[in-house]
């Protein structure tokens, strides 16, 4: 009884065993295959990305690969080290890309790359991630409408402190009715970078 | 021919998964906030499930009762976890739009309930064909709910198709009404339960005429 017993279990697990061997296989050798085109197309997307913020033709570097690691500042929301990508023509940095958190949007966080040149103006706001309401808080995104371009060449001695908010509240920024939390978080996160970028001009911007 | 006929009735009309049995309304309400988000979830889980049905069926035998179900996800999984791998490596900006809906497949209740109720007791073929259709069956519903959230939601209608079909498809975007400021409600996740039980009535409608 208790001999039957085991050979039915045994004959069991084995073939649990034998399904998930196959399994793995298929999956290993699979992840080898589409490995090196996910990373391609995963550095492309984000190169298509970057380019947004600043224009292709402005640099000459990789940008993907020239980065310095930041470790988690206030000013820039992140909880972990980030990466500041840097643009470099004929070896001189002439602007960086900072990615940096709003952490007050309507719903959760809102994910923004800021460009920056060395004048200390920004040269595009895009925004990567968001939960903000789709058909409402959602006007941030390019693909959705102009709005985030209102911060290009904007910069800190063009705009004072008080006139980073929406005009709703006296400052310099559109913004549509019924969604002012959101573009309230992102004119602050990008006002909070500008300052970051002012503070560490040497270190952002040294070859 | 006639068995697989009856097949394909079943997958788009008597036993239509998304209006009829109800199974897999996880991705039925929450990606189907446009056509095209519709249409591509669709065609990957019939993908997924012609698949899977036609895996399993020549290993039926083999597979002990009792551990059927645990198999059963297993390869389901895996055929998910290679579709996944492949839009990722291939159609990136896709990869985007679907994001976490395609590693959901795997949790679709329709895909394990077509294994477990067709391909475990029917020869290869129509179980492939019992996938696929299903799976289609699954992918118009999941149309038709995204074109009529996204029109009254939006007022367009392909939007997004740039995303498959390249840039140079945008211009295909269909725009309804010149200012249209959108009806949220059809947007946000109750008008996905709003229009899925139109849908029902109107399936019901036609059937008890």
């Amino acid at each position: 009884m208790f001999k039957d017993h085991l050979k039915k279990i045994s004959s069991t697990a084995i073939a649990m065993i034998i399904f998930s061997l196959v399994a793995s296989a298929a999956l290993s050798s699979f992840y080898f295959i589409t490995k090196s085109p996910i990373d391609e197309s995963d550095a492309k997307a984000k190169r298509i990305f970057l380019n947004q913020v600043i224009p292709a033709d402005l640099y000459d570097n990789n940008l993907v690969k020239d980065t310095i690691s930041v470790e988690p500042t206030p000013l820039l929301g992140n909880k972990r080290n980030i990466d500041i990508y840097r643009a470099k023509k004929n070896n001189q940095v002439i602007a960086v890309i900072i990615e940096t958190v709003a952490p007050d949007g309507y719903s959760g966080e809102i994910k923004t790359l800021v460009g920056i040149d060395q004048e200390e103006k920004i040269l595009g706001v895009r925004v990567i991630t968001h939960k903000e309401t789709p058909g409402l808080g959602d006007y941030i995104e390019i693909d959705k409408s102009q709005w985030i371009k209102n911060f290009d060449l904007k910069s800190l001695d063009k705009i004072s402190e008080k006139k980073w908010a929406v005009k709703k509240d006296g400052g310099d920024f559109d913004y549509i009715s019924g969604a002012t939390i959101t573009p309230r978080a992102i004119i602050k996160s990008t006002y909070k970078c500008l300052l970051y970028a002012k503070e560490n001009k040497k270190r952002l911007f040294t070859s | 021919m006639s068995e697989i006929k009856k097949i394909a009735l079943d997958g788009f009309w008597k036993q239509n998964p998304g209006v009829v049995q109800l199974l897999g309304l996880c991705p039925t309400l929450a990606v189907t906030t446009s056509m095209i988000n519709g249409l591509s979830l669709g065609i990957a889980t019939a993908i997924v499930m012609a698949v899977s049905n036609a895996s399993v069926s020549p290993i039926r035998k083999f597979i002990p009762t009792e551990i059927r179900v645990p198999v059963f996800i297993l390869i389901i999984a895996s055929l998910v976890t290679i579709i996944d791998f492949s839009i990722h490596a291939f159609i990136q900006p896709l990869y985007k739009a679907l994001g976490i809906f395609i590693p959901l497949i795997v949790t679709n209740c329709i895909v394990l309930a077509r294994v477990e109720s067709f391909a475990a007791k029917n020869e290869t073929t129509s179980s492939f064909f019992d996938g696929l259709f299903m799976g289609l069956g699954l992918a118009m519903v999941l149309t038709l709910l995204g074109g009529f959230r996204e029109l009254f939601g939006k007022g367009t209608l392909l939007s997004g198709i740039d995303l498959i079909l390249g840039p140079s498809a945008s211009n295909l975007v269909i725009h309804f009404f010149g200012d249209y400021h959108g009806f949220l409600l059809a947007i946000l996740p109750p008008g996905a339960f709003i229009g899925l039980a139109c849908l029902i009535a109107l399936k019901n409608r036609i059937e008890t005429r």
